[in-house]
């Protein structure tokens, strides 16, 4: 996981979201640790399709986590999701 | 416009992937008219803002081909600049700002019959697949009355 990517994200978070920067670990879930509802997550998943240039495939993320295709810490814990987002950066090019 | 059915637009006179106009005349008399306000009838902001998100939601729901349902989910910065008369007739702008992944954040805008800015609103649609195929049916039978190919 880039750092850079973390902190950008976690930015992100706290200013769309309006949750204290310090609680945004990279162990945090961002749905059961932070407090941000579907419609918040929505404002956040816009905000870092703009800030790096990516569409980032939330329906298809939900869907792998509740059809248990995927453990939801590869996706909605702030480690895993720096790490998905430098992978859709990655695969833009 | 109907407006107790939530009937916004009367057709869609131009679209592509990413905008769409459409036409409506307000109605010259409406129940919605009789409490807002009575002596002085004029379209509740909200309405213009319903009317807004309708015009996005079709331009939304053309793109993913009769797939998906747009919902209203956001309304930022809006603005209601002017009033909305019956009889009055305008002109509704939806242009996509950014489509992303079940849902979509569009800029709407009303103009009036002289072509003046009355409304504006940044907003977000999600889009989910429709519940039951007969809505599905409906939605694309509204949308070729209203001009949709």
């Amino acid at each position: 996981m880039a750092a850079d990517t973390f902190d950008r994200i976690a930015d992100i978070i706290a200013e769309t979201a309006n949750v204290d920067r310090a609680t945004i670990t990279p162990e945090a879930h961002v749905i059961n640790d932070l407090g941000i509802d579907s419609l918040d997550f929505l404002d956040i998943v816009f905000a870092i399709d703009k800030e790096f240039g990516i569409k980032v495939p939330v329906e298809a993320w939900t869907e792998q986590v509740n059809t248990g295709k995927a453990p939801a810490e590869q996706f909605f814990i702030m480690k895993g999701l720096a790490e998905r987002i430098d992978e859709l950066v990655a695969a833009k090019g | 416009m109907i407006l107790e059915r939530f009937s916004m637009l009367d057709r869609i006179v131009a679209h592509d992937a990413e905008t769409l106009t459409a036409e409506a005349t307000l109605p010259l008399e409406s129940p919605v008219f009789e409490g807002h306000f009575p002596g002085f009838p004029i379209l509740p902001g909200v309405l213009m803002i319903e009317t807004m998100a309708q015009a996005g939601g079709w331009l939304m729901v053309s793109r993913l081909a009769f797939e998906r349902m747009p919902l209203l989910a956001k309304v930022g910065e809006a603005k209601m600049r002017g009033m909305l008369r019956p009889g009055d007739a305008v002109t509704i702008e939806a242009k996509l700002v950014h489509d992303g992944s079940g849902y979509a954040v569009l800029a709407g805008r009303i103009r009036d019959a002289a072509g003046k800015p009355v409304a504006d609103a940044e907003y977000t649609l999600r889009t989910l697949p429709f519940p039951e195929e007969s809505l599905r049916a409906l939605v694309r039978a509204r949308g070729t009355e209203l001009g949709l190919p």
